[in-house]
């Protein structure tokens, strides 16, 4: 187990692309941090730089404040989960997970191996497949294998790349949260790369978010979720994204595409003087004003408005609406929107309502919304104006309590059984 | 696309199963029979031989067979020539696609056209020069002689197969030996050969099967015994009388160096057979 610690780490490439541009990360021993990003952002880069499959440009990478730029993968005792799985197919599932052990001569007896092999199997749901080659296993078998073959020997920490993003919807699911409970029980350092943002609220104690080899913000998922640095960050974060809308000021009074409305004071100060700015809301911060609960019905402002297409899922209600959007952010917004992966087909806002809503398709509806809950970006830097530094500290603070909690007790679970 | 025929299909595909089966093991059953023949029996017009007789087999090979010194030391060429000519083909052509499958660097397709482009030349039009310019170095009718031709039409295809090969072998396990603790070349070893070699394995049969089956270099390119291959000598038979034809130990000495070809075939079918490699990523 160990920390480890990335320093102004760059990754430029012999084509002069810059890759990874200074990245500081401190990952303290026994944390579960995430590295997430849309394609491009140089997460994977990171964490094959941090296993020494990839040069490091500039920069200190330190593990346990011993710094490793130079050393081989093998010198730096980490074990990795591969994409692939990268099994090796000429093995069995037993060979496979022994691997790692075997090429530790003389370090471990054939007995000692034969119980690893078996501790490990038997984490892993693995016993009756010991004996089978990787080409006889089904997709989750594998990445069972290729886990079992990185916990079998004590590594300083655990790197996984993607490795559910060969996995159908459902299994994905199962292999997450099992992966969440063994790094738990195991208390090992692990970074995770994934695409998936779902991935990284769920596992992370931490979640890094990356954008074109940029760090943009290190926090809880709690944190990134309430208190986002910038407009990159809290479109990246959530199901489905929050919705980003021109907003215009004068006198105190705000005009969102569905209405003008008094502001209230927090937002006032976080607006100053500007006259444009980006309003993020999320969809789950909209509701039916039908289905609304009269004693904060006044907190907010009610507005009509033409629903376009309806989703009904059963946990509640999906509601799209068309709105024109301004054209001095409409550029900015529209970049955002390919920089995460999306096709920015139409100009529309999502709200999350409650499942007993009526609201159907091409209605015309009153929504309900708080407007304490907007979110204020500025159109030029994309900074968020409304971030509350010392609400975002206390939700950290409280992540990390929480995080030991949980740790100490799935620990003491572990040593009773 | 339907994966089940229809009757007529079925039936149509048998024929020509059958048709091309015939067409191909006709005549290697024909020579088989007829090595089996007596002398006399040559001429007799029948597929089975009237008598079954050991005679031409005794002549190539037994001792005092008036075949025997002709065959054999073919026979001792032929093997030494072709085996050489394979390790060296197979040791290169592994570098060689090694490096095409691996790295990038530039003159990789030069590399690959320039192979190709030895492999279609037609040998025929490289005889005659090269009959002269051996002889004027002395490495005409010597081992050497025909080795270095036979790399010619060993490396290229051995160079396209492997490179081919080495191309679907998941890299990644090489890497991730590494961070198992490997060092490059146990990775290399330990991850990457036993994938690569039923690969290696598969090129070293066909380039083996290249050199030993060649007619034009083996019979142009020599002249005693000191290098002669077996299809060269196979010429050279004379029958137990002048007026007398070879074909019993001609169609014997040809059933004698086919025998290997189909051993090895037989003996290592499941090796040449690769499927290997899957399941080492997502499937």
């Amino acid at each position: 187990m160990a920390s480890i610690t990335l320093k102004d780490i760059v990754k430029r490439y012999g084509d002069g692309f810059l890759a990874v541009d200074r990245v500081n990360l401190d990952i303290a021993d026994g944390e579960f941090v995430i590295l997430v990003g849309p394609s491009g952002s140089g997460k994977s880069t990171v964490l094959r730089m941090i296993v020494g499959l990839e040069d490091i440009t500039s920069g200190d990478l330190e593990i346990d404040g011993v710094r490793v730029n130079e050393k081989a993968p093998r010198e730096r005792d980490l074990a990795m989960v591969f994409q692939n799985y990268a099994l090796y197919p000429h093995l069995t599932v037993a060979e496979n997970i022994a691997f790692p052990l075997r090429l530790a001569k003389g370090k471990h007896s054939e007995e000692e191996i034969r119980e690893k092999i078996e501790h490990a199997a038997d984490m892993l749901d693995l016993r009756e497949h010991l004996d089978r080659k990787p080409a006889n296993l089904s997709g989750g078998q594998r990445q069972r294998v290729a886990m079992g073959r990185a916990i079998v020997r004590d590594a300083k920490a655990f790197l996984f790349d993607e490795p559910l993003s060969n996995l159908d919807a459902k299994l994905r699911g199962q292999t997450r949260t099992e992966i969440a409970r063994l790094q738990r029980r195991l208390g090992t350092t692990t970074v995770y790369v994934t695409h998936d943002q779902t991935e990284a609220m769920t596992l992370g104690d931490r979640v890094a978010v990356l954008r074109r080899g940029v760090l943009q913000q290190v926090a809880s998922p709690r944190g990134l979720y309430e208190q986002p640095v910038n407009l990159f960050v809290a479109g990246f974060i959530g199901t489905p994204p929050m919705n980003f809308l021109p907003g215009e000021v004068k006198d105190g009074r705000i005009t969102l595409p569905f209405g003008e409305f008094d502001m209230p004071e927090s937002i006032t100060k976080a607006v100053g003087d500007r006259g444009l700015v980006i309003v993020g809301l999320r969809p789950e911060h909209f509701e039916d004003a039908r289905l609304v609960d009269p004693s904060k019905k006044d907190r907010g402002h009610t507005f009509e408005a033409q629903i376009d297409v309806t989703e009904w899922l059963g946990a509640e209600l999906y509601a799209y609406v068309p709105f024109d959007m301004h054209e001095s952010v409409k550029g900015q917004l529209e970049e955002l929107d390919r920089e995460l992966d999306g096709e920015g087909l139409r100009t529309q806002f999502v709200v999350a309502l409650d499942s007993a809503s009526r609201v159907r398709d091409g209605d015309t509806t009153d929504l309900w919304f708080d407007p304490t809950k907007m979110m204020i970006f500025d159109p030029e830097t994309s900074e968020n104006l409304t971030r509350d530094e010392d609400e975002a500290a206390r939700i950290e603070e409280e992540n990390a309590e929480d995080r030991k909690r949980s740790l100490e007790r799935a620990q003491k679970q572990d040593a009773q059984v | 696309m339907g994966s089940v025929l229809s009757t007529r299909a079925k039936v149509w595909w048998a024929v020509i199963t059958v048709v091309v089966l015939v067409g191909a093991l006709f005549p290697v059953v024909s020579i088989f029979m007829t090595s089996f023949k007596a002398s006399s029996d040559i001429n007799s017009g029948t597929f089975l031989p009237p008598r079954w007789s050991t005679e031409n087999y005794e002549q190539i090979l037994a001792s005092g067979g008036s075949a025997q010194e002709l065959f054999l030391s073919a026979l001792r060429n032929s093997i030494g020539i072709s085996l050489i000519a394979t390790v060296i083909a197979v040791v290169l052509a592994t570098l060689c696609a090694y490096a095409i499958a691996r790295l990038d660097f530039p003159g990789k397709r030069l590399i690959l056209t320039t192979a190709l482009g030895v492999s279609i030349f037609p040998v025929v039009s490289i005889v005659t020069p090269l009959f002269n310019l051996w002889r004027n170095i002395g490495l005409y009718d010597t081992w050497p002689g025909l080795i270095i031709p036979y790399l010619s039409l060993t490396l290229p295809i051995s160079i396209w197969t492997l490179a081919a090969f080495f191309r679907q072998i998941p890299w990644e396990l090489e890497q991730a030996a590494q961070v198992d603790g490997a060092t490059p070349w146990q990775a290399f070893r330990k991850a990457i050969v036993p994938l690569a070699a039923p690969g290696v394995f598969t090129t070293a049969l066909i380039a083996f099967f290249i050199a030993w089956n060649d007619f034009v270099y083996g019979i142009s390119l020599t002249s005693t015994s000191a290098a002669r291959p077996v299809p060269a000598a196979l010429a050279f038979f004379t029958g137990a009388s002048y007026f007398e034809e070879p074909t019993g130990a001609i169609s014997a000495a040809a059933v004698v160096v086919t025998i290997p070809v189909v051993v090895l075939v037989v003996l290592f079918q499941r090796q040449i057979v690769s499927g290997l490699t899957q399941g080492a990523v997502k499937g």
